[in-house]
Formats: structure tokens, sequence, C-alpha cells
């Protein structure tokens, strides 16, 4: 009943509905209505996850190894409760960035290096070969048992049947056909397959229900249910085995291990990446998966183990491979339709595997490995070809047709060696690879491009050594010596026990030693120098997440007509267009000729671009028609480090607060000064006023008292008039002093600077007083003859302050027992001249005071008489003129014990030759 | 903290337990024969942990109100 | 009988042509060059006029009315307050203070006198 040609016939049935889900998906999509913009979808189609090693493998493991099928599941699980730590930012990053696949991730990251997605491309070629070798294998076994029903017959040998015999040949065929019709159809710059997601999580719910559906067949319909089984496992010791596992450090090991390795698998898997991340379509969508796609996992896995108890209990020694239980069990009771289902869901499980991964492959292939290289060889003139975009799409499909070659070629080579989940697990080791490199660089900002080629590429050549070689060579293809004796017939260098490291499976042998090397080399050559320019600004965008975007990817400038046919080439003129239309209308522009020629273009160009050929090859083509502008090397430094640019803004502005708050300050002082001087200059006029106007009323009062009484007896005459002529005197001194004071004050003042002798000054001053002196019957004494103590300054000035200071002692000291004394002294350095009185002295409080304008210290001044006469300017007036020759005139006194008037001027160096040469000396 | 970092927090931490969980030496305290409820002890113990661990998850992004 | 007149300025000159000219109006005068002499003389002498000059050592001319208006038996004496500042705030501050008149200096000395009778009228 179940002839080749009706299960060929429901093949090819199911394949045209899900291509037709995929068409309306598709459809739906370019009209704006996307079926898959769900989180329900997402998760569906993270379960793309299963492939035939789900569906038939972890059967046969579980057969082998009882519960060990497990740890492939338990890692996605523990994945997703990581997401909002790397799932989460991946893809953000991965959307900011345009990124198409995994090789473009790395690539982007270091710095948007071509050969770094080059040799991701080709480790997730030959890493995943062997992974799609297993789909082909499944599916072609799967079909030969079926057709053989109601027989069961385990298939021939892969190697055994004639090529054009071979099932697995035609299923490889089938499947690259489909998937070229699939992804390929149309080139999108978001490289997103709507149709596809849509069709792949219709072929998670048939294989889910597929394998649901023997689990209640095998527990319900053959058995009383689970617990019966596990009943009739434990009394034979021989399936007894397979409820527990191995008690040993060596079984934990490898579970961790296994636990571990799906972890990354299931995030590194270029079919992974391209479902997780490039195909979200909503970020928030995330949320639902954490927890519906390990469930899914959970579903799928529920029974496995009873399905393989119950095989091993129905088969026992019928030489049945218990990779085939799934498909067996149902066929030995006689169901041949729930047979054919579970073959149309291992036939889902296959083609959703092959579809995602080859169309994430080709990708890779086409963007990072084949245009690079073709853009590069000048005698193509691809640089220069007007439209691209067909080529692309043909080296895709032929990437397609290649790969699946390959992984019919390992089929052919080593498929019979292995169980289905050993060789998936090579695989799984080879993505494991991307590992440090991808987690490293969405949180470390120190890998640079060398470190990742380095620890890649180490990674890459022990995978190969330690599992791929040693798979070849246990299929005959190569010859087994080296696994047994080491390369060249080194002990050390046995693939599966290097370094004499032994204990370990060989899944787990590989993983200690691949990413040691890998972390090593891509930790230790990283740290060799400081990430460049270019490295450093993507390890910003991707370890800094999408809050550092604000830093633009380019500083040159390309106008539309550069980058629209550049854009074109790519995409195709029209789709461009649409494009370059939708980023004017997102600037409010009303056309794309508007578009200024500025580094948001280029960037929006340039992450279109990415879309179509990946990001390495989009910068150098945006490159080559963007002059970029050479960046200053403050910028580089800058940018080097986005943290310390952050840091140095922030201290920018703590500075400028700072510097602020200190301007405000000033500000402020400087206000304050002003107002104080204005309440001087107030105060000083208001001084001046009054100090004027009282010799003026005197001058008033007694010429109008003349005036009017003209009896006035002769004596009172005189002495009013006395009187009038003396204030009148004062007036004028006053005023002459006033002047004096402005101009010094000024700077205005003339000055006349020469050697003076002090000696002689003061001789002269106190002849010019002998007269009041004398008057008073004060005594003068003049102390310090010394000649030659020579000062710069005007003379007539000196002479002033000296008289000031004579006239002041004398006013101040007691008529008949006054005395006033002259010392003059002298240093190296300064003159010194004091005069000394023997007055009613000064109170400290007061000492100070007597130099600012207009106050007169009062003495003992209770009486009339001692009302001091002056105009309280001379000491100010003295002051300012010593301090204009760089001397200071100060007092030194004590309430009624006199004072000591001294100033002090820097001497003239070699002045006693100077004084005779003047001839000061009488 | 803002609500995304404290689920993605809660979720981490479950990922710690979930280690715990699936590994040794936990694990070796139910790899043995006899039966719970019908059930391998070892078969029961991740089935039932690992069921325990998505509702978990599910509870932390999706339920929780707070 | 003659009004009698208290002088108050810490300028001789000035005090000479004050007192010489209330001495002519036939009125009796006494004099004090400081503001706490004035106060004293002020208690004993009971001037019916007072001419009060504003910058003075000690007390200022200001202190000096206020102090003469916070004495009872002094409620009658008239103030002359006489200062070479003449700005508006100290001619208010002045009056305020219990002034009668306020007059800068220099003053015409006809006036001043004709200022005095009227108030002592």
């Amino acid at each position: 009943m179940l002839q080749s040609w009706v299960i060929v016939l429901a093949s090819f049935l199911y394949l045209g509905i899900l291509f037709a889900i995929a068409w309306y998906a598709d459809r739906r999509a370019d009209t704006g209505r996307s079926l898959i913009a769900n989180p329900m979808v997402y998760a569906l189609s993270l379960g793309v996850y299963c492939t035939t090693w789900t569906f038939y493998g972890s059967v046969g493991r579980a057969a082998a190894s009882g519960i060990g099928f497990l740890p492939i599941y338990l890692g996605p699980t523990l994945l997703f409760a990581l997401a909002g730590f790397i799932l989460h930012k991946m893809i953000r990053v991965a959307k900011a960035n345009r990124i198409t696949s995994i090789a473009d991730f790395v690539a982007s990251r270091y710095g948007k290096s071509q050969l770094l997605g080059g040799l991701v491309t080709v480790i997730a070629v030959v890493g995943v070969i062997p992974y799609i070798a297993l789909q082909l294998k499944a599916v072609s076994n799967s079909f030969a048992i079926l057709a053989s029903y109601p027989e069961i017959v385990m298939p021939a040998t892969a190697g055994a049947v004639p090529l054009i015999q071979d099932s697995a040949l035609y299923v490889a065929m089938i499947l690259a056909a489909f998937t070229i019709l699939f992804g390929t159809r149309h080139l999108d710059a978001t490289e997103r397959h709507e149709g596809m997601v849509a069709a792949i999580a219709v072929e998670s719910v048939v294989k889910l229900v597929a394998f649901l559906a023997v689990g209640v067949f095998v527990v319900w319909g053959m058995h009383d249910g689970v617990g019966d089984i596990f009943a009739q496992a434990a009394a034979i010791p021989e399936v007894a085995r397979r409820l527990t596992t191995a008690d040993s450090p060596a079984a934990y090991g490898t579970w961790g291990t296994l636990i571990f390795l799906s972890l990354f698998a299931s995030l590194l898997l270029p079919r992974q990446f391209q479902i997780a991340v490039v195909e979200n379509v909503d970020e928030s969508h995330l949320r639902r998966a954490v927890w519906l796609f390990p469930f899914y996992l959970f579903l799928i896995n529920l029974f496995v183990l009873p399905v393989a108890l119950a095989g091993m209990l129905h088969f026992q020694g019928a030489g049945v491979d218990a990779d085939t239980f799934v498909l067996t069990l149902p066929m030995a009771h006689q169901q041949e339709g729930l047979a054919l289902f579970v073959y149309i869901g291992g036939l889902s499980a296959a083609t959703g595997m092959v579809i995602v991964e080859t169309i994430a492959l080709s990708t890779m292939v086409c963007n990072d490995l084949v245009m690079p290289a073709l853009l590069r060889l000048p005698m193509l003139g691809l640089a220069t070809r007007a439209d691209l975009s067909g080529l692309l799409l043909e080296i895709r499909r032929w990437a397609i047709a290649v790969i699946l070659g390959l992984g019919y070629l390992y089929f052919r080579v080593a498929g019979e060696a292995y169980a289905l989940v050993s060789i998936g697990l090579i695989s799984f080791a080879a993505v494991a690879q991307f590992a440090p490199v991808v987690i490293g660089g969405l949180f470390w900002k120190g890998g640079t491009r060398d470190g990742a080629l380095a620890g890649l590429a180490a990674g890459f050549v022990l995978w190969a050594y330690t599992l791929l070689l040693p798979s070849f060579a246990k299929s005959g293809w190569l010859p087994d010596g080296f696994i047994a004796h080491g390369l060249f017939g080194i002990e050390l260098l046995r693939p599966q026990h290097l370094f004499g490291l032994t204990g370990l499976d060989e899944i787990t042998h590989c993983l200690v030693w691949s990413l040691l090397v890998n972390l090593g080399a891509y930790i230790g050559v990283s740290l060799q120098r400081v990430p460049n320019l270019r490295e450093a600004r993507q390890a910003t965008l991707f370890v800094g997440g999408a809050e550092a975007a604000g830093i633009p990817g380019w500083r040159g400038s390309a106008g539309v007509a550069d980058l629209l046919p550049l854009a074109g080439r790519f995409l195709g003129l029209e789709r461009a267009q649409e494009a370059f239309a939708r980023h004017a209308r997102q600037r409010g522009l009303k056309a794309i000729e508007e578009l200024p020629a500025d580094t948001r273009l280029v960037n929006f160009a340039e992450t279109l671009l990415a879309g179509a050929i990946g990001s390495a090859s989009a910068r150098a083509m945006v490159a080559s028609v963007v002059t970029e502008e050479p960046l200053g090397i403050d910028e580089v430094m800058n940018i080097l480090d986005e943290a310390s640019q952050v840091r140095a803004y922030t201290r920018e502005l703590e500075q400028k607060s700072l510097e602020l708050t200190r301007a405000t300050a000033e500000l402020r002082e400087a206000n304050a000064r002003l107002q104080q001087l204005d309440r001087m200059k107030d105060d000083f006029i208001s001084t001046v006023t009054h100090e004027l106007r009282t010799p003026l009323t005197s001058i008033r009062a007694f010429s109008e008292m003349l005036q009017e009484d003209p009896k006035i007896d002769l004596p009172q005459r005189v002495r009013f008039l006395g009187i009038i002529v003396s204030e009148a005197v004062r007036l004028s001194r006053l005023i002459n002093q006033i002047l004096d004071l402005a101009k010094l004050e000024s700077g205005r003042a003339e000055w006349t600077v020469a050697a003076v002798d002090v000696a002689e000054v003061i001789r002269e001053a106190a002849e010019s007083l002998t007269v009041l002196f004398a008057e008073k019957h004060v005594i003068l004494e003049l102390d310090g003859r010394e000649a030659g103590l020579i000062v710069l300054a005007d003379r007539d000035r000196l002479m002033q302050v000296m008289v000031n200071l004579l006239s002041n002692a004398l006013k101040f000291v007691p008529a008949e027992s006054g005395r006033v004394k002259v010392g003059v002294g002298g240093t190296t350095h300064e003159v010194r001249v004091s005069v000394t009185d023997n007055g009613p002295g000064i109170q400290a409080e007061d000492q100070d005071m007597i130099f600012d304008k207009f106050r007169q210290g009062a003495g003992t001044s209770d009486v009339l008489t001692d009302k001091p006469q002056g105009t309280g300017l001379g000491l100010p007036i003295s002051r300012q003129i010593i301090e204009y020759f760089n001397g200071r005139l100060w007092v030194e006194s004590t309430l009624g014990a006199g004072a000591c008037f001294v100033f002090a001027l820097p001497r003239q160096a070699g002045d006693n030759d100077a004084s005779k040469s003047t001839g000061g000396v009488p | 903290m803002n609500r995304s970092r404290l689920t993605a927090q809660r979720l981490a931490f479950l990922f710690l337990l979930g280690c715990f969980f699936f590994n040794y030496p936990l694990l070796s305290v139910f790899n043995r024969g006899g039966d719970f409820f019908g059930l391998p002890p070892l078969y029961a113990w991740l089935m039932g942990s690992w069921l325990a661990l998505i509702a978990q998850m599910a509870w932390v992004v999706e339920g929780r109100n707070d | 009988m003659s009004h009698r007149i208290l002088i108050v300025d810490d300028e001789p000159n000035i005090v000479i042509s004050l007192e010489y000219l209330m001495k002519k109006e036939g009125f009796q005068v006494a004099v004090a060059t400081d503001g706490e002499t004035a106060l004293q003389l002020a208690a004993e002498f009971v001037p019916d006029l007072v001419l009060l000059d504003v910058m003075m050592p000690k007390k200022s001319g200001f202190e000096v009315c206020q102090a003469l208006r916070a004495v009872p038996a002094l409620v009658a004496t008239k103030i002359i307050m006489l200062t070479a500042k003449g700005r508006e705030t100290e001619v208010t501050k002045g009056l305020a203070l219990g002034a009668d008149v306020y007059i800068t200096k220099p003053f015409s000395t006809k006036d001043l006198v004709l200022q005095i009778k009227s108030l002592l009228a």
C-alpha cells in the first residue's frame, strides 16, 4: 500500500503546501500585513533547532545512553534565561547595523573586516556540512525504511549503493531546488524572508504533532502508560541500565559540556542566528519566546525516553537501528497512516533545517566570501558594472547547490560511521568556536580583528584535527593510523588524546582544546595592541548597544548622485529608489533630490547596501564613492574610547560650570568693588566739599561782618583780616594738594627721576622750616649727616615728603618742650629716614587711618587750640610719592610716647661713586 | 533600576538555578534505581525541574505584575 | 531779657565769627567745640537756641540734636544745624532728628541773623 510513489507524492504535496504558505506570507508582507509579526510565530520558528537529530536521533541517543539526549535541550533553555543579556543585545545591535548573518556580525564587530567575514563563513560552511549530511541521511533512510513497508529492513550502507540509485542524492537535489525557490526569489535589502519564517513555523508544528502522535501511540497504544514502560524496562537488566546514567566524573563532565555546547549552538548556528536575530521582526517577540521555545523543546522531548525504551523492549536483538524507532515502531504495529505522518514529520524537521541553514550559509558565502573576492578582481569589471542584483542572486543559488552537494559528499564519505547525534555534535563543536569572538565582542571593547582571526583560526584548526579528520578516518576515507598513533607517529599528537589528555569523550576533548586555544589566542592577540580607530568605533556600537548609535560611521560625504546608482547596482534601481525615497520622507523631504550630501545619507546608503552584500563589502563599495575626510588626531583619540569621550565631555561641562561660577563670583566681586569705589568717590567728593566749605565759611562770615559794620575797631579789624588771609591760604593750599593728589593717583604727575643724595634733601627741608620751628621753640635734631646715601627719586617730590613729615611733627609736638629728631641710616639694599617727635602719639587703631585722605590725627584734642592745622592730605600724598619710588612709608607709635614716621627707599647700587660724581656732599 | 533590567536579572537568576538543577552534584542524587510514582528518579527530576524552570521563566516575563 | 544762644562748632575761626555776630545782636552766648561739651553746657545754660555744627569730633551734630530733643527742659529750644555737607539726605536727616532749620556753610551772616530772630520771635 505504501508504495514509493505514494511517499514521493505525499512528500511533494507537503512541500507544495509549505511553498504555498511561504508564497502567501510573502505576499502579505509585501502589502504590509505581515503574517509573522506575532510572538507565537517567532517562538515556533525557533523550533528549527529541532531537526531530524531530534526527531529520529534523540530516541537513538536515549537507547544508547538513557537520559543523555537531554542536555542538548537544556542548554537552549538556559540560553533563553540569559535572553535579557545576550539575545536581546544581539538583536538590537544586528538591527541597528543591518547585520545579515553570523559572519557579518563578527566581521562588522571587528572593524568590518572582509578577511574575518570570510573566515567565519568558511568555518560555518565546513562545520555545518556534517549537520546537513545528517538530514540527508535521516530523510533518505526514513524513505527507504518506509518504502519497504510492511517489512522492516534497515537501509543499505550509503557508500554501497550506486550514486544513481542513492535516494539521498535525490533528496539533496530536491531540497536544493526547494531552498532556491524559497530563499532566492528576490533580493531583499534587509535579508529577511517572511515566507520562509511562516513555513518554518508551520513545520515546527507538524514535527511536534507527529512526534507527540508517536509518543501517545507508543505509551498508550502499545503500552499501559508510561509507568508500564518503565516497569517493563526495569525488569530487563539490559534495558534497565538506561534508566540511570553513568555515575562517573567523566559522565557528569560530558553532561555539563553538552549543556554548555548546545547553549552556544542554539545561538551561533547560522540558522539559529538567522531565525533568532536576523528574522526577528520585533524585539518584544523575544519575551514570549523566552518560555515558549523551551516549552516547545520540553514537549518534543517528553516521550523520547519512553519511546526508546519501548523500542528496545520490542526490537530486542532484531538489529533495528534505534535511530529509526520513531518510524519502525508504528510500522511494526501496522500503523501505516501514523508511519507516513511520522515520515512527513521527519521531512519537516529536515527541510526546515536545510532551508534555513543553506539560506543563511549562502548569504554568508555570497556576501562574505564570493563578492569581496569578485569585487577585488579588476578583470571582471564588477566594481563598475551597472546592475549586480542578478549576479548576487545567481551566486546565492549556486552557493545553495554547492553546500547541499558538499553535505551529500560528507554523507557518502562519513555518514555511516556515526549515529545521527554524533554527526550533529561535530557541527555544534564547530560553531562553538564563534562563542569567544561573538560573546566577547558584545561585552569587551578590547577585542581586535587580529585577535578574532587568531582565535577563530586556532579553534577551527584544533576542531578539524580532533573531530573532523577522525570522522573521516573512522569511515575509512583517511588512513586511520594517525588516530591510534598520532600524526607522524608522535604519541602526543593523537587527535583524540591530544597531549596525552585522556578520559574524556571526543566532543568534550575537542571543546577543551579548541576553546582553550581559541579563547587564549583571541584575548592574547587582542591585547597585543590598542584597537584601531575602526575597531574601536564598531566596538562602541556593539558593546555600547543602541545608546552609542550617535557616533557617525562616516565622516565623508557623497551625494544622492553617487549613492543611488551604487545602491541600484546591488538592489536593482527600482528598489534602491524606493528605499531612498522612504529615507527622504523620514527626513521630512519631498524628493530624493533634496537629500543633502551628509554623513547621515552615507550611513543610510551603507546600511542599505549591507543588507544586500554584507557590511564589509558595503563599506568597501561606499568607500569607493565617498570622499572620506581624514580624521584629526583629537577625534581619533576621542573615538578610541567612547567612555573616555563621555568622561571628557562631563569633565568639560564641570570645567565650564566651574568657570562660570568663578566668573560669576568675579563679576559679583568686581561689582561690589565698583560700588565701593563709587561710594568712596562720593565720600571723597563730600569730604572735599566739606573741607573747601569750612575755610570759605570763615572767609565769607568775616568779610560780611567787616563790610556791614564799618565801625569795628581797628584791632578787631586786623584780627578778622588776619583770619581771612590765613583761611584763604588754607583754601589755596587745600586746592593745590587735591589737584596734586589727583595727578598722582591718575598717574599724570610729572617726575624728574635722578640720583638723589638723601642727606642733602633732609638738610634743605630742615632749613626751609627753621623759622617755623624757631617760632614754636621746638628743637629739630638732624642726626646722621652721613653722605653718600643715594636713591633714585624726584628731588622736589622727596623734598615735599620731608617737609610734610617735619611740619606734621612740628604741628603735634608741644610748644617750648617739643623735640623733633631726623635719623638717616642704610643697609646695602635700602635707605631709611625717620622723623621722630615727642608729641601725643597715635593710638594703634589710627595708625593706618592717618594715611587715608582727610583723616587727621586727632591727638588728644579736647581743646579748641589742639585742633590740628592741615588738610589731611599730606600723608596720603607722601605715601603715594614714596611708593612710586618702590619705597614704603609707615608710622611707629605708642599713644602718649610720640610718633616715629619712617620711609625706606631702595638704595642705588654703587651710590658712593655716584655721590662723588654729583658732588652732593658739601 | 528599570523594569526590563529587573526582568533580565530575574531571568539570569533562573539561569543560575538551572545550571545548578541540571548538573552534578544535584544530578547524582537522583541518578539511582527505584522509582518515583512509577518514573525513574532521574527522569522525573530532570523533566520536573525543567518544566518548573520554564514555568518560572514564563512567570517572570509574562505574569508578574509589579 | 536777652535770649541765650549756644554755639557748637569745632572750627575756631567759625566760632569766633558766630560769637561776634550773636553778641553784637545782644544775645547771651556760650560756646562748645565738641558734642559732649555741648550737651553738658546745654543742661546748665538752657539755651533758647543752639547753633549746631554737624561734623565734630566725639559726637556728631546729629547725635547732639537727638540728645537735646530728649531733654524735657529743652523742649522749647530751637536748633539750627550748620553744616558744610549740603546733601539732600543730610538736610532731611537733620530735620527729622528735630532741627528747626538747616543751614549750609558758607552762609550769609545777614540771613542767619534773620533766621535766628524769626525763630526766637
